[in-house]
């Protein structure tokens, strides 16, 4: 998703056709390529008739363009807690994700801003025997923090921490698939899995996977903080503050990571966030409150910053439950979401409509329209598919808290309303935020929830909806669908497994107990005094939570 | 410009609520009985604005449904609609109108707060003069363990306690009463104290009059006075409770209109200089005012000084 | 007397300790499923519950506990893994700091303006001064802040976060919690100054006052030298609660001003079912409750003899 609120300025709008166009044209993409000075530059286009502020717009525009280094990076983020320790296995949420694996410890992979997977500690990998074994290189020339080389024995110990039945990890889920793991040499690494996957690369981009120092007793030094990462710790006072500063030493240094200094405040609350980047407090925060960015793109020296990807809004109904344990019932519930008034009024449009179908507009094979058709509010269907469930009325209760999905208690009361065309009475119960993972979802048979969405179509069909997942939060169990799942997982041709996805998605659309009404846009805002690119990653909020790897200080 | 606007607006308030309090009150002396009105007639202009309020809010929570143009829960139109004819305060961000659940926040809020504080004042009040008349023992226990209560921090328990029993409007009445009893069974206690060692009491006690007639006809009239002040103070505090419940996610259950909640949901918005939360904040800001002012007067009656 | 107060206040700590472990014990979930959130499966729950003792039974650890404590020992954050001392006592520094800084600010106001609405009762000032405070308190806590930082913190006079250290220099620390400790004034004053006020009138209308009032003593010295010393119980009392309150009440304004005091570890304790961070923390709230109440009734008793009759 493009960044709108830096458009690109161009002399050549300014001067009227045909030759003069092409030379203005010529003349600002010389200088950007720096062939020109800026003083040559500025002369030339005024005698080509540009306003000195057109000129004087794009030398601006190059200038920041050009990194800068120094500087401190000061973010406001969400999801700080007094808990929080630095074991990669319980990292939970954005504050720890952007310390962790955004500043200190990166993984063998990251998400670019397209989407794309690339080598971080590794740099490079090759599949064999059907995608079940990975060879990774481990990059050369990597030092951590307290100057020892990263090796493979550091890799395979850092993955080991979140292997087997004691790791007490919550990325277990993630290398599941993983069944041996083992060093080749000094900078190779080995994995063996236990089925064939083609996803193995992005999977260790996983914000748990971060590479730490190997103890020399088959653990990891996760206490120290120290990794391989653009910056070290300076400070960790936990849900409060960190304080990060440059790695001098980082294997990247000149590519990315500009800053000096990187300062990161938990702010719980969405109005002290918004004030701290109002009063230039911090330079950028994330999850901004949907109901204020529209006003916050009104305050000065402030921009907003908004990127759609795969975090979803999700209504899982379970699907071994009464009366969800009856398809018809479970459509009738999905034709009375009024999904667009939905997107206008709980994320006040910033999002897309979602499909019932949980792979979203940051994955690759997402099904069409054509494949499948947007489901509309319809309660007319609804009845119908209400009197084939042999019911003439429905009462259900639905469990919510903002914890679910921000705006999930306003979201089931449009439901609750919008439902009554259909004959249908849905009790919204507000559970407490407090225990709402282990107490609510999964436990109650409909209860509101999110997904940050996985970059891999094979990632989030494995992880959430194949019938022996952990997270199998529908207790949906289609044996087509699993059959599908791992014959994708398997497939090399691009087009035959992208004939297997769209199919995977139509069955959780018609079949599932997914009511997926919303993918909510992350919403961030920041000061005018950051350089943040045209592109962002939207696999994450600020970047993919690489903004201090990859804005830099104007 | 615009602050003289606001100076003229407040000040057309200030007489408008002068000249209503005092119709008001002339309205009541002649309705009511002629010894009623003989002690409204020595009501205050404050405290005849008290009861005028505190009337009009009662009529709101008990004919809600008469009075509000739409349904408490009902979506009529888009989010934040300005104010006009057909939505007079506009809309929240749901499409419902802001006005008609002013109105019903009428009803769960007071109705709510109010049977929350008298049951607090009931079982507080009850305990606080009987642990304080008995001494000994007796008010050891009770005092301990009113302590043990206490030094909890009220906010933290009630979140324990609603984690743990269930949001339900019965678990919140139950919860927040419990909590404030201790409050009001310190302070009883505390104005007992100073009374029960009074000769009158010893002398009563002497007598052998019962507890009950003790609690009912020594102490509590005597008691009534920093009592009566707690009580406007403590009701305020319920719905402040309540609210304070919400901005933790706690609090009344949806689609239900409070004004706690109706606060706590738009509150983000005064940071960007817009008064909807104002609103409903304003509602609780004049009832808990309007609550104040009827106890000052009882309390200057009750000490029996002369103006 | 004293002596046995203390006893007293101890078990009432020990007693509320007690009281917090069930209650805790009584919230769904434990410790496990908190910090591991919408990731917990069966496996990865049952390891961290071995590796932190969680699977022993209740009564275990709570003995366990306590012996910890009798010996001056807190023990460990659960989720931290690191001794409780180290991350309270910054905090608690923090909290007092406000606590001081507020009650400064807040208690000569409401004491003066009590005394003065009561000598002047019924007057303009009396009833301005009673509707500001009223007015003042009616407004939930996070709303009071957020008019706080729309007027003074967006316009730049006045940090809108509070976040301290440790280090911060003492007028630093100052400016920066200026805005939480006039919200937590306009909070605790009015209910001070009320109780001032009713608790001065109702001495008032002692026959003791008349009788000095008849001799032609001044409004002013009646006020002072004969109302206000009857008075002092009931002022002591409320001022002690409010002062407790501002120790123990303050998360909301810790949340808004994004201000690490020890309100927000005990909810992120309760949150995550640490129960020892809780055990703890409750445990100060607890004492500074019972010290404050313990120096009231103190107060109390000396200013009036008849109280110390009794005991």
């Amino acid at each position: 998703m493009s960044n709108t609120n830096n458009p690109k300025y161009a002399i050549s709008n300014e001067v009227a056709h045909g030759e003069t166009k092409a030379k203005a044209q010529h003349l600002q993409a010389d200088f950007m390529a720096g062939a020109i000075s800026r003083r040559d530059f500025i002369s030339t286009a005024l005698a080509l008739g540009v306003s000195l502020g057109g000129a004087t717009a794009v030398v601006k525009q190059a200038q920041a363009a050009t990194p800068k280094s120094g500087g401190r990076l000061r973010q406001g983020i969400t999801g700080g807690a007094t808990s929080d320790v630095l074991d990669p296995g319980q990292i939970l949420d954005a504050y720890m994700i952007n310390v962790c694996m955004g500043q200190l410890r990166p993984c063998m992979t990251k998400i670019m801003p397209d989407g794309s997977t690339e080598g971080d500690i590794c740099s490079g990998w090759q599949a064999s025997n059907g995608g079940k074994t990975w060879k990774f290189d481990v990059r050369k020339g990597v030092e951590f923090h307290n100057g020892k080389d990263l090796t493979s024995n550091d890799v395979v110990d850092s993955i080991r921490h979140h292997l087997g039945e004691d790791s007490g990890s919550g990325g277990s889920g993630v290398v599941a698939g993983i069944k041996t793991i083992k060093t080749d040499g000094k900078h190779g690494v080995i994995i063996e899995l236990k089925e064939g996957d083609g996803d193995l690369p992005t999977l260790l981009s996983d914000y748990h996977l971060n590479i730490c120092p190997s103890n020399g007793e088959g653990g990891i030094d996760w206490q120290s903080g120290i990794g391989a990462g653009p910056y070290q710790l300076v400070e960790h006072n936990p849900g409060v503050r960190t304080l990060t500063k440059k790695f001098a030493n980082y294997w990247n240094t000149g590519n990315e990571a500009w800053f000096d200094e990187v300062e990161t405040l938990g702010i719980g609350d969405p109005t002290a966030r918004l004030s701290a980047l109002a009063t230039n407090a911090v330079d950028a925060i994330n999850s901004v409150p949907p109901k204020t960015a529209a006003r916050l793109k009104n305050m000065r020296d402030v921009q907003t910053l908004i990127s759609t990807g795969n975090k979803q809004a999700t209504m899982p109904m379970l699907c071994d439950v009464k009366p969800f344990d009856d398809i018809n019932v479970r459509n009738a519930l999905k034709y009375i979401i009024n999904r667009q008034e939905m997107l206008d009024k709980v994320f006040f449009g910033y999002g897309e409509l979602g499909n019932d179908n949980p792979i979203g507009p940051a994955n690759i094979f997402r099904a069409t329209t054509d494949e499948l058709p947007q489901r509309a509010y319809d309660p007319e269907r609804a009845k119908h598919y209400l009197q084939k469930a042999g019911l003439s009325k429905l009462s259900v209760q639905f469990h919510a808290a903002d914890t679910g999905f921000p705006g999930a208690v306003d979201a089931g009361a449009l439901m609750r309303e919008s439902a009554k065309a259909a004959g249908i009475d849905i009790e919204v119960i507000r559970e407490p935020n407090d225990g709402y993972w282990s107490n609510v979802w999964m436990v109650k048979p409909w209860s509101a929830c999110f997904w940050s969405g996985r970059p891999t179509e094979n990632w989030m069909f494995s992880q959430v909806y194949l019938s022996t997942a952990d997270w199998n939060d529908t207790h949906w169990k289609n044996d087509r669908f699993d059959m599908l799942l791992r014959a994708g997982k398997a497939e090399t041709n691009q087009a035959k497994r992208r004939d297997i996805y769209v199919e995977m998605q139509q069955i959780v659309h018609e079949d599932g107990g997914l009511a997926l009404p919303v993918f909510q846009s992350d919403i961030m805002g920041y000061r005018t005094s950051m350089h943040v690119p045209d592109q962002i990653a939207n696999n994450w909020e600020l970047d993919g939570h690489h903004a201090c790897r990859r804005w830099w200080q104007v | 410009m615009l602050y003289l606007q606001t100076f003229l607006g407040f000040c057309i308030t200030i007489i408008a609520s002068i000249i209503a309090a005092w119709l008001f009150r002339v309205l009541l002396v002649r309705l009511v009985g002629h010894s009623t009105a003989k002690f409204i007639r020595t009501a205050p202009l404050t405290a005849s604005f008290g009861m005028l309020v505190i009337c009009m809010y009662i009529l709101c929570a008990i004919f809600a449904p008469l009075i509000a143009p739409y349904g408490e829960a009902e979506i009529l139109g888009g989010g934040f609609e300005p104010w006009s004819s057909t939505h007079l305060l506009g809309t929240d961000n749901l499409g419902r109108d802001v006005f008609t659940r002013l109105i019903y926040g009428a009803r769960n809020t007071v109705g709510i707060a109010f049977l929350i504080t008298a049951l607090a004042f009931f079982v507080g009040t009850l305990l606080g003069l009987y642990a304080a008349l008995k001494g000994g023992i007796i008010d050891q226990i009770t005092s301990r363990l009113v302590d043990v209560l206490m030094a909890i921090p009220s906010l933290i328990f009630s979140l324990l306690m609603l984690t743990i029993f269930g949001t339900s409007v019965l678990s919140l009445v139950i919860v927040i009463a419990a909590i404030d009893s201790t409050r009001v069974f310190r302070i009883a206690r505390a104005v007992a104290l100073t009374i029960v060692h009074l000769d009158y009491i010893e002398a009563a006690k002497l007598r052998g009059e019962r507890t009950r007639y003790l609690i009912t006809r020594e102490i509590l009239p005597n008691a009534l006075a920093p009592l009566a002040a707690e009580f406007g103070l403590r009701f305020c505090f319920v719905f402040l409770m309540i609210s304070a419940l919400s901005f933790l996610g706690l609090g009344l259950q949806p689609p239900t209109a409070d004004w706690g909640s109706m606060v706590r949901d738009n509150a983000d918005l005064i940071s960007f200089g817009d008064i909807t939360p104002l609103i409903p904040a304003g509602a609780i800001a004049l009832l808990t005012i309007a609550v104040n002012f009827v106890v000052d007067w009882f309390l200057h009656k009750a000490s029996g000084l002369k103006d | 007397m004293l002596v046995k107060r203390l006893a007293l206040g101890v078990l009432t700590l020990i007693l509320l300790s007690l009281l917090i472990f069930l209650s805790v014990e009584a919230l769904p979930g434990d410790l496990a499923e908190a910090i591991l959130g919408q990731q917990a499966t069966p496996e990865n729950t049952a390891a961290i519950r071995r590796e932190l003792g969680l699977d022993l039974p209740p009564w275990t650890r709570y003995l366990h506990w306590l012996g910890g404590v009798l010996q001056g020992d807190f023990g460990n954050s659960l989720a931290l893994r690191k001794p409780i001392a180290e991350l309270i006592a910054p905090r608690l520094a923090n909290t007092l700091f406000l606590t001081l800084y507020t009650a400064c600010i807040a208690v000569p106001i409401a004491l003066i303006l009590g005394m003065a609405a009561s000598l002047f009762r019924n007057s303009y000032f009396d009833r301005i001064s009673n509707i500001t405070a009223l007015s003042a308190i009616s407004m939930p806590e996070f709303f009071v802040g957020y008019v706080m930082i729309y007027f003074f913190a967006i316009s730049g006079y006045f940090p809108s976060m509070a976040s301290i250290n440790a280090g911060t220099p003492f007028l630093e620390k100052l400016y920066l919690c200026f805005l939480p400790a006039l919200t937590l004034t306009l909070v605790v004053t009015a209910h001070m100054m009320r109780m001032t006020r009713a608790a001065i009138i109702n001495v008032l209308a002692l026959p003791y006052i008349e009788m000095a009032r008849l001799k032609g003593v001044k409004s002013q010295r009646i006020i002072t030298a004969h109302a206000l010393p009857n008075a002092i119980a009931p002022i002591v009392n409320v001022v002690a609660l409010n002062l407790a309150y501002l120790i123990t009440g303050v998360v909301i304004v810790e949340i808004v001003f994004v201000f690490p005091g020890l309100g927000q570890l005990m909810v992120d304790g309760v949150k995550f079912r640490d129960v020892p961070v809780v055990q703890a923390t409750a445990l100060i709230f607890a004492s500074a409750y019972v010290g404050l109440n313990l120096l009231a009734d103190i107060i109390s008793t000396i200013s009036n003899p008849r109280l110390m009759r009794q005991r």
